[in-house]
């Protein structure tokens, strides 16, 4: 295990090296927004190139960077005027807190719905669940994203008697902090974010299930006239989620994508619509920054799933 | 009856016999699923409609309507546009099936390259393993772990800018998507062909002096085909997806052509008093990716029983 985790460095370096590369080719380089500006002119460009040591070779320019990043610097944000690590930390806690809605809800009624439709295989009740579950799987974010506007934000809907009528923009509509209103507005970017997840997690947890209940200490269970109720949770939901938790924690490259998509729709102010602003003005370090970062939590959460899986399943054993 | 004894002759026989019992419950199975056979008729159908689109008298799909429209876009129905028009008053029909031409055409070859490529290095790494297998094991560990779509828009945004031509070209996507997907088929064809060379009729192709080319795709690769048809199914879906997403953020199909992403681009400003732009083309992505998806999920029951 201390091995596997040794192994993600070098991994880590790999990516930043074909980032870099990438970003590197970009038209302008790290002085794309300075290039638009009219009150520039050549000789300043040339002057912070110079300065920036952007006319070295490209791998002297990388480990400059990689230098820095060291030492906890990713430079400066064109776009934003502020460091990179200012201008993500800022906005994380607005990302943090609609994927963590979004992945809260998609773990709990995912995990339930695959319970519900496992344990009642080939039912009118399993079959309207694994439906769901295959639209959800189908359906593109952006779209859903529109639909659920103009159902709930645009008119607002009339059921029971209630007129719902939700926000479709911004994290909050008042200067000072109130709760009722923040979980007014991540309502509806969290169900969008939330659906493919849910849909993922409701057939593997689903699949899991299945094979648990057709396992020997299952029919032990039932034989020795255990509850049912406690048959299925305590014997076959403990193992029926060790793949589970494995899905769950390498969900997480598309959580960072779906909020891309969503933050963008629901002008959520968080890392995603950074990401987007920062790339229309091609924000080398920015860009640069963001892109490690999410990288960084992709190999981390590998990393925790296999951690995971060893810890849940002692038959699974890593040298 | 030394030919009988031949082991090319007895590792051919040995790949026929496995190759007609898995053909021969394949089409029984394939029927069983009923939602995938008409997954596959619906797909039939959007292929053939993307095919024939300009036998099928339709307007132009970037003609503006200088008519009827009057800067906001018309409704179902009026003046001959069965489906409304969008913002710029263009005929909603005629770019959905425009749009449906570019979409499959993207998914397409972008998912032949993705599966081409993904082959050659999963089948590569499997056979030779040692060094080779390692490096190119650490290479989809590096593209597996860049999350996808910041990436892709990342390439797109910078081929965008550097081309001299004004609009992403097509072709541009296709192989941005397809250098970017293939590591997952490579490692799904790495993982069959692990399997597949300690087989007693690899062992016999070795023996009788077959070159590696030879095994690897006479011998092997027939046997490790039916989880890359059911996986370049599955990516097919995806791809419609990715583009439609690249598309709508302005990073992919740029208009006036029409592509299903691109034409929910600029929906939401109209959402209010034309929800008809908002809905159509997002109704044609969801119900060909389910067709798609569905189909898949029939392939893999009928093909390899033993996966889920």
């Amino acid at each position: 295990m201390v091995r596997r985790s040794l192994e993600a460095i070098p991994l880590l370096v790999l990516i930043s090296i074909i980032i870099f590369t990438i970003l590197h080719n970009a038209p302008g380089g790290p002085l794309a927004p300075y290039l638009q500006n009219p009150h520039i002119t050549q000789a300043d460009i040339q002057r912070l190139s110079h300065n920036l040591g952007l006319d070295q070779p490209v791998w002297k320019q990388y480990l400059g960077w990689l230098s820095k990043v060291a030492t906890g610097d990713f430079g400066y944000s064109t776009s934003n005027s502020e460091y990179v690590t200012t201008a993500i930390l800022e906005r994380m806690p607005a990302t943090l807190f609609l994927m963590g809605t979004a992945f809260t809800i998609a773990i709990f009624l995912g995990i339930l719905f695959g319970i519900i439709a496992a344990v009642k295989p080939y039912t009118l009740l399993d079959y309207v669940i694994t439906t769901f579950a295959f639209f959800g799987q189908s359906m593109p974010v952006f779209w859903f994203a529109l639909m659920m506007q103009l159902a709930f934000a645009v008119n607002g809907i009339t059921a029971f008697g209630y007129h719902v009528a939700l926000p479709s923009a911004g994290i909050s509509s008042e200067d000072t902090f109130n709760i009722g209103d923040r979980i007014q507005h991540v309502i509806l970017p969290a169900l969008v974010l939330s659906l493919l997840f849910l849909a993922t997690f409701s057939r593997f947890t689903r699949s899991s299930m299945l094979e648990v209940i057709r396992t020997d200490y299952m029919r032990t269970a039932a034989a020795k006239g255990l509850d049912r109720v406690r048959i299925i949770v305590r014997h076959g939901l403990k193992n029926a989620l060790i793949p589970v938790v494995t899905i769950v924690a390498l969900s997480l490259p598309g959580l960072v994508a779906g909020a891309i998509v969503t933050e963008t729709i629901f002008a959520w102010p968080g890392m995603g619509r950074l990401f987007i602003n920062a790339l229309g003005q091609f924000d080398f370090s920015l860009l640069m920054g963001y892109l490690m970062m999410v990288s960084f939590l992709v190999v981390f959460f590998n990393l925790l799933a296999d951690v995971a899986y060893a810890w849940l399943d002692p038959r699974v054993k890593y040298d | 009856m030394a030919t009988a004894l031949d082991p090319r002759t007895l590792a051919m026989a040995a790949d026929d016999a496995d190759f007609r019992i898995e053909r021969h419950g394949v089409w029984k199975r394939f029927r069983r699923h009923r939602l995938a056979t008409v997954g596959a008729v619906v797909i039939g159908l959007v292929s053939l409609v993307a095919i024939f689109a300009p036998l099928l008298h339709l307007q132009d799909p970037n003609a503006i309507d200088q008519v009827h429209w009057q800067g906001y876009p018309l409704a179902p129905g009026i003046a001959g546009h069965l489906l409304g028009t969008d913002e710029n008053g263009r005929d909603l029909l005629a770019r959905l099936v425009f749009g449906a031409q570019i979409s499959l055409q993207v998914a397409i070859f972008a998912v032949l390259m993705e599966l081409t490529i993904g082959t050659v290095l999963g089948a590569i790494a499997g056979y030779y393993g040692g060094w080779v297998d390692y490096a190119l094991m650490r290479l989809t560990d590096v593209f597996l772990s860049i999350p996808l779509l910041p990436l892709l828009l990342v390439l797109t945004a910078i081929v965008a800018a550097t081309s001299t031509r004004a609009s992403l070209s097509f072709g541009v996507i296709v192989v941005i998507i397809g250098i970017l997907t293939w590591p997952a088929v490579a490692r799904l064809v790495r993982a069959s062909f692990l399997s597949l060379r300690e087989k007693e009729f690899c062992e016999a192709a070795r023996a009788i002096g077959g070159r590696d080319g030879r095994i690897i795709f006479r011998h092997l690769l027939p046997n490790a085909v039916a989880p890359i048809i059911v996986q370049g199914t599955l990516e097919i879906a995806n791809v419609i997806i990715l583009e439609s997403t690249l598309s709508f953020l302005g990073f992919g199909i740029q208009p006036p052509t029409a592509s299903w992403g691109n034409m929910l681009a600029n929906a939401e400003s109209n959402m209010t008093i034309a929800p008809w732009v908002a809905i159509f083309p997002g109704l044609c992505i969801l119900v060909t990716v389910l067709a798609v998806n569905y189909l898949g999920d029939g392939l893999r029951d009928a093909l390899d029983p033993k996966l889920k």
